[in-house]
């Protein structure tokens, strides 16, 4: 009974490991699913508000010049300076690069170069790749999805993190993962 | 007792929601704000027209105007000229949260003033816009 216990604690104590935060290995799978309510009520509302884990601080500095706010792809996302810089500092302190829990995270900062900073995640090379076999017709010509930047119009839980291909659902067009 | 517990706190609930709910329209307020800062009567009709009015720009859309995006009729939901993504009703008598958030309110004439017409828009402007906004 001794033996059973003490073989018992030896296999529980990596397993916890495993499980932590930041010391586990096997990491979760998406992005860490983060929310701020300043952040969403800026960046949230043309757009579902991306995960700072879905890109590198560098990135997201670039994203969040006042001059680059001011033309963001072609539209207006000016912010006062106190809350710019509130969510400046969110979404670097927690971007990819400081991940290391979250696999999609890793893989986003694995696939750039160190002095890339893409102001995409779609231009993201892992991304990028992800996404290369979808036919234009399922995006760019679907009038419900209309660009790839809409992550949470096929990746139906996007805003917990989660970018699986098995939940992906793209409107107008089912059970993607039966088509291929 | 138990049973009823439920029903209770529903009750109590639904009782205090109006409470919870009331959220003031800013217009006068906003509008007191702007004369501070120089501008003088509102007119809604003025409002109506510079609604209305549509603005060259160098980039695409060529053509724009406040109705790019919050459609023609303001009782009704617009879109986003761009990414599609349904803009709640501008009319305050269908949507009871316009216009009770300074900051919003600041913030979206900024974005939209300067995207739509390339500058900000004076005070007047933004009185006499909010005063036709609000007789809707
Ligand atoms: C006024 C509307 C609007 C607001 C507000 C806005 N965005 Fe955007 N954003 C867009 C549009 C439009 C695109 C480009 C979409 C496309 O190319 O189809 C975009 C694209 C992006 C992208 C690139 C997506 C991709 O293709 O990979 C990022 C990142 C981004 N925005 C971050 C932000 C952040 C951070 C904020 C808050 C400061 C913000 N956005 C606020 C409209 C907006
Ligand atoms: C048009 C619908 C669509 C949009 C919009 C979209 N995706 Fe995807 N995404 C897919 C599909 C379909 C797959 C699976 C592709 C495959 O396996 O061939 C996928 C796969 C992925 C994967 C890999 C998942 C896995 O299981 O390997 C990630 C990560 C991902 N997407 C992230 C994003 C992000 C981030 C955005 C927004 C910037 C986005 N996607 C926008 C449809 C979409
Ligand atoms: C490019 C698209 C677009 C254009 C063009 C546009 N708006 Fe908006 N407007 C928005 C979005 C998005 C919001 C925020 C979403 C919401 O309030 O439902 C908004 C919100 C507002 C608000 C805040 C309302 C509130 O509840 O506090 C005001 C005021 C406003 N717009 C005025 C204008 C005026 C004036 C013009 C023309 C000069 C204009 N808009 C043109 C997209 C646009």
């Amino acid at each position: 009974m001794k033996r059973l216990i003490l073989l018992l604690t030896l296999l529980a104590v990596p397993t916890s490991l495993l499980a932590h935060p930041i010391l586990g290995f096997p990491r979760h799978r998406g992005v860490e699913p983060l929310t701020n309510p300043l952040y969403s009520e800026s960046c949230g509302e043309c757009h579902f508000a991306y995960q700072p884990g879905l890109l590198p601080a560098r990135s997201w500095k670039k994203l969040m010049a006042p001059a680059a706010l001011e033309d963001h792809f072609g539209e207006n996302a000016e912010l006062d300076e106190e809350d710019r810089l509130a969510i400046l500092k969110f979404l670097t302190s927690n971007a990819a690069d400081t991940t290391w829990h979250y696999k999609r995270s890793i893989k986003i900062t694995r696939s750039l170069a160190e002095d890339e900073a893409p102001l995409r995640i779609t231009e993201v090379p892992y991304i990028k790749k992800k996404h290369s076999h979808i036919p234009r017709w399922a995006v760019q010509d679907n009038r419900k999805v209309r660009s790839l930047s809409y992550c949470n119009r096929c990746h139906t839980r996007a805003d917990k993190g989660a970018f699986v291909r098995a939940e992906v659902d793209i409107p107008g067009y089912r059970n993607w993962a039966d088509l291929f | 007792m138990k049973r009823y517990a439920g029903t209770i706190a529903m009750a109590a609930m639904i009782l205090t929601m109006p409470l919870a709910q009331a959220a003031d329209n800013l217009v006068p307020q906003m509008q007191a704000q702007y004369q501070s800062e120089g501008a003088g009567d509102f007119s809604a009709e003025r409002g109506q027209q510079f609604w209305r009015q549509k603005h060259q720009a160098e980039k695409e859309p060529f053509t724009r105007s406040c109705e790019s995006c919050h459609g023609t009729d303001l009782r009704q939901p617009g879109e986003h000229q761009r990414t599609g993504k349904v803009i709640e009703a501008m009319a305050p008598s269908v949507n009871a949260e316009r216009f009770t958030d300074a900051k919003k309110i600041k913030k979206w004439f900024r974005r939209n003033c300067k995207w739509t017409i390339g500058r900000e828009c004076t005070p007047q402007e933004k009185g006499d816009v909010l005063a036709w906004l609000n007789t809707l």
